[in-house]
């Protein structure tokens, strides 16, 4: 079994306290994992580890270690759980690699994860990395078509269930997990890339200004 | 309760085939028409070989079947059409074909027949424009395989009257079905999220974000869908996905209905997905890898 150590730098999504990920680490180890919202901000590089792994949010992991020429990559990796706003954290760990990352870092944590009953997808180094990119201009639109009338929330949850066999609809998704959560997460993709579909629907930000106001 | 009886179905194609076992195994008196005889042959022997295998399943009884059967006519002579009370297109997908059809239909069927149509892109209301009977005409948008799929969404035209869209709302639920009601809109509510998020995918292969393998099992691994997108892209055919992003694209003018450059690519280099035996993967028969 892979060694690894944790260092905590705030709160994380991704292994919150009293996770199983957490008592399995070691005082020392192979591999260096940061945890939490500062993790990039509290990242060192220590070429003497296998990896070093850093928790990311919508930031990037060039944040942490610095970038050149698109020829950027070490032992450091960054990494985060799927998961959507207040909901459980998934199964799901999204591996980051930059253009240069080394293959043996990058085998190491795909090992440890693996060995911790995940599943790993790698991916480059963008903010969102696979499944925010992908799923927050889908709820935005689902938000927007429920402004419209397009079909009643219900219809609409219905409908990807049957039709596609999603375990969830967009609309109950979003209510179970926090509209604005989704606020948060789609406006910082909003900013990185500039596409209509990243900017947060109209109800993600009722939702944002009512949590503002204190209501 | 439902009023409609005899169901007709025009064109016996993929979707066609799955709705008439749909309408039959509901006990309706079922016509199926296509111009083409033989496309007519290969759906009968789909419907003996799907009934056949519910029989064996113990779902149906050989009787039952037999009524079905008995009750089930194939055509290429649109006037057999005539004692329709609801006739369900699933011609090409095309509008001046469907619109000449229910022209036709218009003319042969009695008064009170309801259109409807199994269109993905398409406007209702265009499709009924025209056509003599505007307030009779419903989308009635089936999912592949029709016969497995309870999915139904139904949408008004702008000229359908609540009467029909009701009668035609029992109807759906009759055949034992689970209608949802969308605006007649672009895709309506399935295709409407679909296109645009398998676009993305393309887009986000393209990029070099991640391999399809690696966004196929983010997605069912994060989210539990059932399938990856790039194995459904394979499926749908990518082919297909460019068909559906052209007639996206032409109605909504959205950067992400638009087909990616990689997916043209892919179907200029013959990588169709299953159905040419490679697509964002490879198969080999049925078996599948590279996942
Ligand atoms: N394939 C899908 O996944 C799917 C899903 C839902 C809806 N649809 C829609 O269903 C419709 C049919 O799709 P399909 O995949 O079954 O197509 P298909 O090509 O398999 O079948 C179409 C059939 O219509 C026949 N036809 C064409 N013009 C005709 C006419 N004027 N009169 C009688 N028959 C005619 C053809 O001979 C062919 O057999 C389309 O509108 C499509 O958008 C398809």
């Amino acid at each position: 079994m892979t060694t690894y150590q944790i260092i905590d730098a705030g709160e994380s999504r991704s292994f919150p306290a009293g996770d199983a990920f957490r008592a399995a680490a070691s005082g020392s180890g192979d591999i260096v994992v940061y945890l939490g919202e500062g993790a990039t901000a509290a990242y060192r590089s220590d070429a003497s580890k296998t990896a070093v792994l850093v928790e990311l949010g919508t930031e990037c992991l060039g944040v942490a270690t610095d970038e050149g020429r698109g020829e950027e990559g070490s032992n450091a990796l960054g990494f985060a759980r799927f998961r959507v706003g207040d909901g459980e954290p998934s199964n799901l760990i999204e591996l980051v690699r930059q253009p240069a990352s080394d293959p043996v870092a990058l085998e190491a944590a795909k090992t440890l994860f693996e060995e911790a009953g995940f599943e790993v997808s790698v991916c480059a180094d963008f903010s969102g990395r696979i499944l925010d990119r992908l799923i927050r201009p889908y709820y935005n639109e689902a938000l927007a078509k429920l402004d419209e009338g397009l079909a009643s929330a219900s219809d609409m949850d219905l409908t990807v269930k049957l039709g596609l066999g999603y375990p969830e609809g967009p609309i109950e998704l979003l209510e179970r997990t926090g509209l604005h959560h989704h606020h948060d997460v789609t406006q910082a993709l909003f900013e990185v890339y500039g596409t209509k579909h990243y900017a947060p629907a109209r109800r993600a930000k009722v939702a944002k200004q009512r949590l503002e106001q204190g209501s | 309760m439902t009023t409609i009886k005899t169901v007709g179905v025009c064109g016996a194609g993929t979707m066609g085939a799955g709705i008439a076992i749909v309408a039959a195994r509901a006990g309706h008196r079922v016509v199926l028409y296509d111009t083409k005889a033989e496309t007519l042959e290969r759906a009968s022997k789909q419907t003996a070989g799907f009934f056949g295998k519910s029989v064996e399943r113990g779902k149906l009884t050989q009787k039952q079947v037999d009524g079905f059967l008995g009750a089930y006519t194939r055509t290429t002579d649109i006037n057999d059409l005539a004692a329709c009370d609801l006739v369900i297109e699933a011609v090409f997908e095309n509008l001046a074909v469907k619109r000449e059809l229910f022209g036709k239909l218009n003319a042969i069927c009695p008064k009170h027949t309801i259109f409807a149509s199994n269109t993905s892109t398409l406007s209702i209301t265009e499709i009924a424009g025209g056509c003599g009977r505007e307030d009779r005409v419903v989308g009635m948008h089936f999912c592949l395989p029709a016969q497995l799929m309870k999915l139904v969404e139904m949408s008004p035209g702008l000229n359908t009257s609540d009467e029909i869209f009701q009668t035609a709302w029992a109807f759906c639920e009759a055949l034992g079905q689970r209608p949802v009601k969308t605006k007649d809109s672009p895709g309506f509510v399935l295709n409407y999220f679909l296109v645009p998020f398998n676009n993305d995918v393309i887009r986000m292969v393209e990029a070099g974000v991640a391999e399809p393998a690696d966004i196929d099992r983010a997605i069912k691994a994060g989210l539990g869908y059932k399938m990856g997108p790039c194995e459904l892209l394979d499926l749908i055919g990518l082919d297909t996905q460019v068909l559906l992003c052209e007639a996206f694209y032409d109605v909504t003018h959205d950067a992400r209905c638009a087909a990616p450059p990689l997916l043209k690519r892919m179907v200029a280099a013959g990588h169709l997905g299953r159905k040419s035996g490679r697509g964002f993967f490879q198969y080999d028969k049925d078996a599948m890898f590279g996942g």
